[in-house]
């Protein structure tokens, strides 16, 4: 196989641009998992959910993918406050979350993959945009617009929820049910209040990262899956809770699944994550049970 | 004579926390040790070493002669230790009768090299819980007990796994005055039937008359270790105790 | 001891029993929608029971369903391939014995881990065993492969689909065996001591490790036989149908509505929800049928965290 040094440069930029958006789709685990603890499976279905949400508003109403996602912050957000509602009644406060809280999110998965192709079909939807198909030029190198887009808003996100966690009171609030739940109520404030909101938060991200994802790719229901094993390897790789730990896996495994697709076909890219997931658990178990 | 348990050097941290430095500390077979301390001065974290539950990084735990150090909890179990837990973890599914039977399946069976005959374990479960006083409740479910019949159950099934050393982690908290003596005569009983005892405790009355010999942990370290009425008076508890 | 075996000769006889009065009425009925229609509710039951094994009695969740269930079906293509005249018997077998192998490495790497980072694992697992098969050209890749079903069903006579039930009926009597002896023996009380607490389970002696990676490799062997009839089942199987979500929610919620506590649990949850989607599919659409399980998992592990055993063994528990 004969891989040239300009195709291979472009690659790792198109893998680090990848990554980027990587890091959109797994903030929402980032916070569900990493600081409240919650195991959100159905994180990636939220995404989807998404990813429609934009194609319906550009499709019907054409607008911007982008624009329609920022409508759809708030529904997401609420939607996301009713799940940890139902959740928190039903299984954290019953202390079984294992068991049936896992099978509670992945039930949700399904019916939200089943609930999309009832509605949309499995054909694969699209979005259209000005941007999306041109490219940006800088001598050999190349850099789509579909791929430029959804990386500044990845970083917008992220870098935004940096700074809301970090300055605000209940950002740090936020921060402080992850770590000492006394502490919080010392605070004066309601640990479920606060778990209700980040957890509205982390879903609320899923409008955004859904809506880049279908600027980047079509989409159809089920293609989710695909990125459970990506978020999870990426939130565990990064090291539970930490957002620059979370881009820099997500960059790391945008960039090595970019050059699996590049160097041993595209069909092989889904099986990078897994491959990440295991070799951190098996590898550094401490450094992912430190907490 | 060798002791029962030596533990010599033992650190542990936890990040940047120093939770255990330097810990020498023996116990003799036949002994009832008190170990007392401020909250967060590494009793916890030092009985999680000795049991296996967590591995001390530096240092090691001996038993008998034999050095601990790499062996599963469920090992060390098997070897004759046996803890309750701070805050009780029965098996909520499984009946008092089925939470004894555990460590007899799994600890007495495991040692006597499957040679429990399995038609009398169920009347030794009810031995053990008759000693504690639980009869009355063998077939219920661990969620119908009160906080001092938790904390029995947690001593039973300690029991049930015919230890020679007994780790019994505050299981006195919160209990009351008349609750308390029920305890202390139960470990005296208990040790009477040749098992060793730690004790960790708060409440001073029960240290006192269990205790033959008391140590001290403060921030991590061993700052006393003796006779109790001696070590109590030490300047330097009474000042980890009462603050500057 | 001898009378837990006993027990269990007894209970094996009377599932016997049991498996042939079904058979023969189906036969009796002479009806080949009967044996297909009978294939999947009984392939649910094992699927199901092979699931539980670990997830109810263990409490660890295996999401990859789909993978075990798909290595089995996909060794029985390969052996197809390979040489075509092995006995279905011995593919299952084979299957059963690949999945036990993926069940109990990926159990090694992750289950000293907290039990979430096993769950998080399998869903990978479910993922990573697709993108392998869809590049093995040899089974066919993402084409799919063709296997020819006999007419005749071998030694016994009737059509192969009576064949394939009667294999099925065989698993589905051992696994259920199996998952009952395991509840009565000192391993049922290690699982239980370690879904409860597993801190607790370990003080009190239990080899958590080692229970656990005997609950995986069971749970996942038992998939992987429950998957390899399957591509003389359907006769042409992609990655896209053999790796359909379906069987890993219908083999996860078919438990948490029987109920995860006994071996009888899963049997009951197989045979209503089987059936349930049957009726639906027939009366009002296939798309009904495949939310019906999902929706009703949900409910019930919200709303009846015990399932339908649970609800009629009253307040032990």
């Amino acid at each position: 196989m004969d891989v040239s040094y300009d195709l291979l440069l472009n690659a790792i930029l198109s893998g680090l641009l990848l990554g980027g958006f990587y890091a959109a789709v797994s903030i929402g685990v980032a916070i569900s998992f990493g600081m409240l603890d919650i195991v959100n499976i159905a994180h990636p279905a939220f995404i989807l959910l998404g990813s429609y949400a934009a194609f319906i508003g550009n499709s019907y109403f054409g607008l911007d993918p982008i624009l329609a996602a920022v409508i759809a912050l708030p529904f997401f957000y609420l939607l996301g406050m009713a799940v940890y509602q139902v959740y928190y009644v039903a299984f954290e406060r019953r202390d079984d979350q294992s068991l049936r809280g896992l099978s509670f999110f992945f039930g949700l998965m399904f019916i939200t993959e089943v609930g999309l192709v009832l509605i949309f079909g499995v054909d694969y939807r699209l979005v259209q945009a000005r941007y999306i198909g041109e490219s940006l030029r800088l001598g050999p190198i190349e850099l789509p617009f579909r791929l430029l887009v959804p990386f500044i808003v990845s970083m917008v996100t992220v870098v935004g929820l940096q700074l809301f966690l970090a300055k605000t009171f209940l950002g740090r609030a936020i921060q402080a049910v992850a770590q000492d739940q006394l502490a919080l109520r010392l605070m004066a404030a309601n640990p479920v209040r606060i778990k209700r909101i980040a957890f509205g938060l982390s879903i609320a991200t899923a409008a955004l990262g859904g809506a880049i994802l279908i600027i980047i790719q079509p989409v159809e229901p089920s293609i989710g899956r695909e990125y459970i094993g990506r978020v999870f390897a990426i939130c565990v790789l990064g090291g539970l809770g930490s957002f620059s730990g979370m881009v820099i896996a997500a960059v790391t495994l945008g960039i090595v699944e970019t050059l699996t697709s590049t160097l041993f076909g595209p069909s092989w890219a889904p099986a990078v994550s897994f491959g990440v997931l295991l070799i951190t658990l098996a590898v550094r178990p401490s450094g992912i049970l430190g907490r | 004579m060798s002791p029962l348990l030596h533990i010599e050097k033992v650190g542990k941290r936890f990040g940047g926390f120093v939770a255990l430095e330097g810990i020498d500390l023996e116990v003799k077979q036949g002994e009832r040790l008190g170990l007392i301390g401020p909250n967060g001065s590494g009793k916890s974290t030092l009985v999680n070493c000795i049991c296996g539950t967590l591995r001390n990084e530096t240092g090691s735990v001996s038993f008998d002669g034999h050095k601990l150090d790499g062996l599963a909890a469920h090992e060390r179990t098997r070897r004759g230790l046996a803890r309750s837990f701070q805050l009780p973890r029965p098996f909520g599914s499984l009946s008092l009768v089925e939470n004894v039977r555990i460590p007899i399946l799994y600890t007495v069976n495991a040692r006597k090299k499957g040679h429990v005959p399995h038609a009398g374990i169920d009347a030794r479960c009810r031995d053990l819980l008759g000693e504690v006083g639980l009869l009355a409740k063998a077939d219920r479910l661990p969620k119908d007990l009160t906080q001092i019949e938790m904390r029995k159950l947690e001593l039973a099934r300690a029991m049930a796994a015919e230890p020679r050393l007994l780790i019994a982690d505050e299981v006195m908290a919160g209990l009351s005055h008349a609750e308390v003596d029920e305890i202390i005569a139960l470990l005296i009983r208990m040790n009477g039937h040749g098992v060793t005892v730690i004790m960790i405790e708060h409440i001073m009355r029960a240290v006192m008359e269990v205790s033959q010999r008391l140590a001290v942990l403060v921030a991590g370290r061993k700052i006393a270790d003796g006779d109790p009425k001696e070590v109590v008076r030490n300047p330097e508890v009474v000042r980890a105790y009462l603050g500057e | 001891m001898a009378s837990s075996v006993a027990s269990s000769a007894k209970f094996v006889l009377a599932l016997a029993v049991v498996a042939c009065a079904i058979f023969f009425a189906g036969r009796a009925i002479g009806n080949s929608y009967a044996f297909f229609l009978g294939y999947v509710v009984v392939q649910y039951i094992v699927l199901g029971t092979a699931w539980n094994i670990l997830g109810g009695y263990t409490g660890y969740v295996n999401f990859g369903v789909t993978a075990f269930f798909a290595i089995g079906a996909y060794s029985t293509v390969a052996l197809y391939k390979l040489m075509p005249a092995l006995p279905l018997p011995l593919m299952v077998l084979v299957g059963g014995a690949a999945a036990a192998l993926v069940g109990l490495g990926t159990g090694y790497l992750t289950l000293r881990l907290r039990g979430v980072f096993f769950s998080i694992a399998t869903l990978a697992l479910a993922v990573v065993v697709q993108t392998l098969i869809t590049n093995w050209d040899f089974v066919g890749g993402a084409r799919g492969a063709y296997v020819l079903r006999p007419k005749m069903a071998p030694l016994m006579g009737g059509e192969y689909v009576q064949y394939l039930f009667v294999i099925m009926l065989v698993l589905c009597v051992i696994v259920l065996a199996t998952a009952r002896a395991i509840e009565r023996s000192s391993l049922g009380f290690g699982f239980a001591a370690i879904r409860d607490d597993e801190a607790a389970a370990e003080a009190a002696g239990v080899p958590t490790l080692k229970l656990k990676l005997i609950a995986t490799t069971l749970s996942g062997g038992f998939m992987g036989m429950a998957g390899a009839p399957l591509p003389y089942y359907v006769t042409y199987l992609d990655p896209t149908s053999g790796f359909n979500l379906n069987y890993a929610v219908n083999a996860i919620a078919m438990p948490l509505i029987g109920g995860t506590s006994s071996w009888l649990g899963p049997v009951v949850g197989a045979v209503l929800v089987g059936g349930l989607q049957e009726v639906l599919r027939v009366t009002i659409s296939s798309a009904a049928n495949v939310l019906v399980a999902g929706v009703l998992m949900v409910v019930f592990v919200i709303a009846a965290p015990r399932g339908i055993v649970g609800l009629f063994q009253g307040k032990r528990k």
